[in-house]
């Protein structure tokens, strides 16, 4: 690492500001259970997540010592690599509340599919940086579906459907490498249909589906797309009513019973929606400036389950306030967009790719996880990056993040198709 | 747009969440309040009561601990059940009850298994209570009376009532509160503060801890002692002379306005009110609609005060300039007046100065003094206005301002009242349209303490200190203004000799001659008040108010009186003797007038009330 090619010290600097934060929040919901600090004992999940954050800035460290040519010529048997630990899981993995997810080693688990999100990432970004990879060409979209198919095929398999839905994020890098909008388009179709279904049921949804479809035609005289059109609408009955099929006949009561707290349609506080409600009142309970650093009553009560992983961020609602949880957000969007910008000043389409990656895995995280927590979305398991709990997931997000500071530090260097 | 997507995506949501943030934690402030309501538990600490005792130091009021038997359900373990309720003197089956209905209340919070446990059974439990977990005992406080008197002075505490927790930050439900006498006037001195503990709570409502170390916790402040200005033993003879009789008696030490008993009959003894029972009995008292035990008749009972307002009247009258101690007045049993009116009056030498119509009672003498008294204004508005502003100095036609918590103004007519009643200025009116107030009839109204305290006027010759029960917090005279200030009424001094005269003579020759006691000189001055009800819904006179006021000795008074028994027919009959034996017992401490007592204790008026009741015709004043 030359003098001139120093990392973007700026996402540096917003990574230990996470983490270091992260921590803090962690202490104080962990010590909830006993309102006190106990020192460091190992026993102690702050001095446990201590030890991951010093081990991260080593890995930190270390990936940016590393030439940035190694993680492109060999992204496949990283990515090849990771995908036989995900396989391995179903022969060696432990289970643990139901999800075959870790390796054990002793008291010391490590969770693959963490680490997973990067060498997808790195296999996307070689394979759409071939000279004979053309986006436009529906073959090669297959191949790139492929990529990310596996490993979110491997997770779910778990099953842990929260982590595999993070692949969704890989929309992004091939969007911006273009594909059409036709796939945005009709993920949002999808997405808006199944929810619409859900709230008012598929009769409705398909009488609304064929009043637009009609208007369309009627209003439109789009007569050459006639069939397109009519083929399109009848997709989405067809959709609506398998929605509302696997909803009632393949989900589980538990995943019904998310679904149905988020969108209003149930409020049993003290059962299924508890979790939303106690995370809600913990973070309103905040008000503007917060009850003070582990001074949160909701999180010294134990109130908020799993609150220093998945539902952290209540912690910083409740005892930070507004100004803590808002500057936060803040946080979040500006190391994402500052990712972004880095992304779009790389010569090499790899780097540009591998960047698009790390911006969307951490854009769905942060929607998905702040979005459960503040109750807009249902509940999925998935962690914050960099502020929940846990070896597996913080160094799994240092990876992804600092593989790309190496790769944007020697972007001058890299240069390609 | 290709390069912008995903940013603006992320700003999108960004804003969604931090819009989602500010209507969390800044619009909506009922999530602070759940917060609290389910993670901060607050316990209080109760201090004790603060005592109360009489003048003499005698204790009236204290605290006796009770102990409830508790049961935290979740912690109970197998017990021997048939051990377990022959220790708390309950039968096992009664035991099995109370322990599923704690469960059913909540398995992790204390409930009661059996309430107020006596200290006996208390010494008894304790020792064998470690061998059943998930009991303890709990203590609490409760009034202990050492007196049965008193009860309308002392009030009573009750639980505060949902009124009492929304109006007051300082009572929860559950607490305690003074509800009526000195328990409810005094109630923050009595009182004193609760401590407050706060407790961190874990989701299942069990504390964990303080809260922030218990820096916002508070020690309770026990409550003060306080000393009442009450006799207790003249307490309690007067109302032992007011048993079967309907009334009151509130007597005064002219020189500091302590009121030294304060009797209303019928009345409960105050240990009712307490414990087990308490409920059932109070629900009795108040639904007693007849006797209404409950009703303070010393402070309540609202009369024309009848002959015993002359004094003042004549008093005056000797200020106004408009007679002199030496005016004679003549009286033929009475006298005519106007076109067609005439006041009667009884057979008495004729004429008489003030001295001795105070004495006789002359209705003449005070109705044309009065008369004078109002003609010596231009108009009878200004003189009537005039007159009002006298009596206003004596502490009549309003609230006295004495400290216990109910009471009535009375009535005094003013100018106003009057135009009113004659539709003034249509049609005219003039002094004689009002003579029956200056013989305490008319529209006159007064209540019992009023009198007493005009009594205690006349003993210090024309001023006085509001009437007040108490004396001293914590063994410290009391310091409020109200009470030790002297008041001066518009009559000057030397007006009130000839009046302190006249009702000496009450007793020397006068209406009341027949209840001297040896050796004291009092005076004083009968009433007799008529008084009507409704019986199905028509106007039926019933037997007279005896009404008495006294002060004794004359010269250097130390008590002043006034009595008032509903019915008594007239005012030396019952009230008359009813004041010389509390005057004679205050100032001597023994009774002289075995006669007297054996008398009024002879001769209740249980008939006289259950005329009103029988639904039969009866006969009055007989």
């Amino acid at each position: 690492m030359s003098a001139k090619n120093l990392p973007d010290w700026i996402s540096i600097l917003i990574f230990i500001i996470l983490v270091v934060f992260g921590w803090m929040n962690i202490l104080s919901a962990s010590m909830g259970e006993n309102s006190s600090f106990h020192g460091f004992d190992f026993s102690e999940i702050y001095t446990k997540q201590a030890v991951w954050i010093a081990l991260s800035f080593l890995l930190a460290i270390l990936i940016l010592m590393i030439e940035s040519k190694f993680y492109q010529r060999f992204s496949s048997l990283i990515y090849l690599i990771s995908l036989l630990s995900l396989v391995g899981l179903f022969i060696f993995g432990r289970t643990i509340s139901g999800q075959t997810a870790w390796y054990s080693f002793g008291s010391f688990s490590i969770q693959p599919a963490e680490f997973v999100k990067a060498s997808t990432a790195l296999a996307l970004a070689n394979y759409l940086s071939d000279i004979q990879t053309d986006i436009a060409s529906f073959k090669h979209q297959v191949n790139a579906f492929v990529i990310l198919f596996i490993p979110a095929v491997l997770i779910l398999g778990q099953p842990d459907p929260g982590s595999a839905l993070i692949y969704a994020a890989f929309i992004f890098p091939l969007y911006r490498e273009g594909l059409s909008e036709g796939y945005l388009l009709f993920g949002f179709s999808v997405i808006l249909l199944f929810v619409t279904t859900l709230l008012y049921g598929s009769i409705w949804v398909s009488l609304g589906v064929a009043l637009i479809i009609g208007s369309v035609l009627f209003l439109g005289k789009q007569r050459k797309h006639l069939l397109r059109i009519l083929i399109i609408g009848v997709a989405s009955i067809l959709f609506s009513f398998s929605v509302s099929y696997i909803f009632e006949n393949v989900f589980q009561q538990h995943h019904r019973d998310r679904f149905d707290v988020v969108l209003g349609k149930a409020s049993d506080l003290k059962g299924i929606g508890y979790n939303t409600h106690q995370s809600i009142v913990a973070i309103g309970s905040g008000g503007w400036s917060g009850k003070g650093w582990k001074e949160g009553t909701q999180t010294k009560g134990n109130f908020v389950p799993e609150q220093h992983t998945d539902y952290i961020f209540s912690t910083v609602g409740e005892e930070w306030g507004f100004i803590g949880s808002a500057g936060m957000v803040l946080l979040f969007v500006f190391l994402i967009g500052r990712i972004i910008f880095l992304a779009e000043r790389q010569r090499s389409t790899f780097s540009r790719v591998y960047g698009y990656g790390v911006a969307g895995v951490l854009f769905v995280h942060f929607t998905v996880n702040i979005g459960m927590v503040i109750g807009i979305l249902p509940t999925v398991g998935i962690p914050l990056p960099f502020l929940s709990y846990g070896g597996s997931s913080l160094w799994g997000f240092t990876i992804l993040l600092f593989i790309f500071l190496r790769l944007d530090a020697d972007r001058k260097q890299i240069t390609g198709s | 747009m290709r390069k912008f997507l995903l940013f603006f995506l992320i700003i999108f949501i960004g804003l969604v969440f931090i819009g989602r943030l500010l209507y969390l934690q800044i619009f909506d402030p009922s999530f602070s309040i759940i917060s609290e309501r389910n993670a901060i538990k607050t316990e209080y600490i109760y201090p004790q009561r603060g005592n109360i005792y009489d003048r003499n130091g005698k204790l009236m009021v204290s605290n006796q601990p009770i102990y409830d038997v508790m049961v935290i359900p979740q912690e109970v373990k197998e017990f021997d059940t048939l051990e377990f309720a022959n220790l708390l003197t309950i039968t096992p089956e009664r035991l099995r009850t109370q322990l599923d209905k704690a469960k059913i209340y909540s398995p992790r919070l204390a409930s009661v298994v059996v309430p107020q446990v006596s200290k006996q059974e208390y010494a008894y439990i304790q020792e064998k209570m470690r061998k059943f977990p998930g009991f303890y005992i709990q203590k609490r406080a409760l009034r202990d009376y050492k007196v049965s008197g008193a009860a309308n002075v002392l009030g009573y505490i009750s639980e505060a009532s949902p009124h009492d927790v929304n109006t007051n930050s300082y009572y929860e439900p559950g607490d305690l509160i003074g509800r009526s006498g000195i328990e409810q006037q005094y109630e923050e001195i009595l009182r004193g503060k609760k401590g407050v503990k706060y407790l961190q709570t874990d989701r299942f409502s069990k504390a964990i801890g303080p809260y922030k170390e218990g820096v916002f916790d508070t020690l309770p402040v026990k409550g003060k002692d306080l000393t009442l200005s009450i006799d207790m033993e003249l307490q309690e003879y007067g109302e032992m002379l007011m048993q079967q009789k309907r009334g009151g008696i509130v007597a005064i030490e002219p020189a500091t306005g302590e009121i030294l008993s304060l009797v209303t009959a019928p009345s409960y003894d105050p240990s009712l009110l307490v414990g087990r029972k308490r409920s059932e009995n109070f629900t009795r008292l108040w639904n007693d609609t007849i006797n209404k035990p409950l009703l303070d008749r010393s402070l309540l009972a609202t009369y024309p005060p009848g002959s015993t307002f002359k004094p003042i009247s004549g008093a005056i009258a000797l200020q106004e300039g408009v007679v002199n101690k030496n005016t004679k007045i003549s009286c033929h049993n009475g006298f005519s007046y106007g076109r067609r009116g005439r006041m009667a009056c009884a057979a008495h030498a004729s004429p008489l100065s003030i001295v001795a119509a105070t004495a006789q009672s002359c209705n003449t003498y005070f109705a044309k003094s009065y008369w004078w008294t109002i003609d010596n204004y231009e108009t009878p508005q200004e003189g009537m206005d005039s007159w009002k502003d006298y009596l206003a100095s004596f502490g009549l036609g309003n609230f006295l301002g004495y400290d216990l918590p109910t009471g009535r103004p009375g009535f005094i007519p003013s100018a106003e009242y009057y135009n009113r009643t004659y539709n003034y200025p249509t049609y005219k009116w003039s002094a004689t349209y009002t003579l029956s107030n200056g013989i305490g009839q008319g529209e006159v109204l007064t209540t019992p303490i009023q009198l007493a305290n005009l009594s205690a006027i006349i003993a210090n010759r024309g001023w006085y200190y509001t009437p007040h029960v108490l004396q001293k917090i914590d063994g410290n005279h009391i310091k409020d203004e109200q009470y030790t200030v002297k008041k001066y009424s518009k009559v000057e001094e030397k007006h009130f000799e000839p009046i302190v005269e006249g009702m000496n003579d009450v007793y020397n020759y006068g209406t009341a001659s027949f209840t001297q006691i040896p050796g004291i000189e009092i005076s004083g001055k009968t009433g007799t008040a008529e008084n009507f009800t409704r019986i199905n819904g028509k106007r039926v006179q019933l037997t007279d108010h005896s009404i008495f006021i006294a002060f004794a000795p004359k010269n250097d008074p130390e008590i002043a009186i006034a009595v008032f028994v509903e019915n008594g027919r007239w005012g030396s009959r019952y009230a008359a003797r009813i004041a010389s034996l509390m005057i004679g017992k205050y100032l001597k401490g023994t009774v002289d007038r075995q006669d007297l007592e054996d008398w009024i204790m002879e001769n209740g008026l249980e008939e006289e009330y259950a005329k009103e009741q029988s639904g039969i015709d009866f006969k009055i004043n007989e």
